[in-house]
């Protein structure tokens, strides 16, 4: 006999990635894989997220804190990224900068939270 | 931070054009102003010329700029200044524009953070995002501190005789700091989010040498609060892994890098339009008379944040600035290449 078919939610193409504002707000938004999870908040205007050089990962201004069940999935920061932080205010162990964070069809659900300053 | 600085009492100094930020287009409208006997002066608030190309990526290569398939940030920087020099354009570094207005004989006069004053026929705002200032901590309460007792520089290392004094930071100038004021000082306490260190191995270890020796108190934490009399800081709340710890404090300097803020610009009464200045795309003038904008601060229909949009800006720019600073003068279209006049100008015949 088959084995049951169990509905499983496959990953999506456009993985659904929120942002939780200080003030707990939330705003969801469908992302291209590829991207970077800097470039997902530009796309969208998602506020908090300033992202002043770009992506080059020179600025420290695009820092967000990873939701605490996703944190395995998104990784920790490399030497690079890790040396930017200490540009970045309130650093916490869920601290990224989301210029550095590829979004890949597994990362669909994504949960971040936008801190209050980006200094 | 510019507090310390006394106004010079010197004469201003006069000039044809006077250039507000020395990135890769503001050093550029030396040549094209220089074309047209137009004299130059370039104010940076950086301590060195290249603007973003040599603070933010000095050897990052970049790929579109005409002709040069790949050159870095630092060695644009260094093409444009050997370009220029035939102008002989003087270069003023660690300055920052605070003041310009229009004088009544109708030139400008610009004072800058170091009390030095130009007197000009026309101004160039090339100041590409703004002027690099330190990233203040978003404490609440810091703003009535700095230039008393919170400092993003030192001016005078006797400041901080007797002092307790808190350096947050873990980079060169955090920890070449505590190093230079650990002598003078009543107390150093560095403070960093992690036992690790940008700063050159070197201070490092002499640092962690303080530390052994007690001279000097490290911890790894992060500041939450501040608090004090006026504008006297008297004591700073650390948060550390271990809790919470107040410690007091006479004197705080946060080393958290640079940012760019447009500054004073937003108060030359200038139309601006979300913190970028609106020109015309046959002039680069702003909403003032003589006063022309190029480069990442400018806006107009179609606008491209690109290098050699701004080379294209100023070549356009200088030929209005022409206008103002030689109206009787008829200005005749020539090619660096067949021009012995031009060529002249650039020293080469």
């Amino acid at each position: 006999m088959p084995a049951p078919l169990i509905w499983k939610a496959l990953p999506r193409a456009m993985p659904k990635i929120t942002f939780i504002q200080p003030d707990g707000s939330q705003q969801a938004v469908d992302s291209d894989v590829g991207i970077t999870l800097m470039e997902a908040a530009k796309i969208h205007d998602v506020p908090g997220i300033d992202a002043e050089c770009g992506g080059a990962c020179a600025c420290a201004t695009c820092h967000v804190y990873v939701d605490e069940p996703w944190q395995d999935k998104t990784g920790t920061p490399n030497p690079m990224e890790e040396d930017m932080l200490d540009f970045a205010f309130d650093v916490r162990d869920s601290s990224r900068l989301s210029c550095q964070i590829k979004l890949t069809p597994e990362l669909d659900g994504l949960v971040v939270h936008v801190p209050a300053k980006q200094f | 931070m510019s507090s310390e600085a006394s106004p010079a009492a010197a004469a201003p100094i006069e000039t044809d054009a006077v250039i507000i930020g020395a990135g890769p287009v503001g050093l550029f409208a030396v040549f094209e102003l220089g074309l047209v006997d137009i004299k130059a002066h370039i104010i940076d608030i950086l301590d060195k010329p290249g603007g973003q190309c040599a603070e933010l990526y000095p050897e990052k290569p970049i790929y579109d700029i005409p002709a040069l398939p790949t050159v870095t940030g630092q060695e644009l920087t260094d093409r444009l200044l050997e370009q220029i020099k035939p102008f002989g354009a003087e270069l003023h570094l660690n300055e920052r524009v605070d003041a310009l207005k229009r004088l009544p004989d109708g030139r400008f006069s610009l004072i800058t953070d170091a009390g030095t004053e130009f007197i000009t026929k026309v101004v160039v705002i090339a100041a590409g995002g703004g002027s690099f200032t330190p990233k203040r901590p978003p404490l609440p309460g810091i703003e009535n501190f700095e230039g008393h007792s919170v400092f993003y520089s030192v001016r005078r290392i006797e400041a901080m005789r007797d002092k307790n004094v808190l350096i947050v930071g873990g980079g060169d100038s955090a920890l070449d700091w505590t190093l230079a004021l650990q002598p003078v000082a009543k107390s150093v306490t560095l403070l960093h989010r992690r036992d690790d260190f940008r700063a050159a191995p070197h201070s490092v270890e002499k640092m962690r040498q303080l530390v052994e020796t007690g001279d000097v108190r490290l911890m790894i934490g992060q500041v939450s609060s501040i608090e004090g009399e006026g504008n006297q800081l008297k004591a700073a709340t650390v948060k550390s892994k271990e809790g919470e710890e107040r410690i007091d404090v006479d004197a705080m300097l946060p080393f958290f890098g640079l940012t760019m803020k447009l500054g004073p610009v937003a108060d030359w009464g200038l139309h601006l339009t979300e913190n970028l200045i609106p020109v015309d795309t046959e002039k680069f003038e702003t909403s003032e008379q003589g006063i022309f904008a190029v480069g990442d601060i400018n806006t107009y229909p179609g606008k491209l944040k690109l290098i050699l949009s701004g080379f294209h800006e100023v070549a356009l720019m200088a030929q209005q600035a022409h206008k103002y600073v030689h109206p009787e003068k008829k200005l005749l279209f020539q090619y660096t290449t067949s021009s012995s006049n031009l060529q002249k100008k650039l020293g080469v015949s």
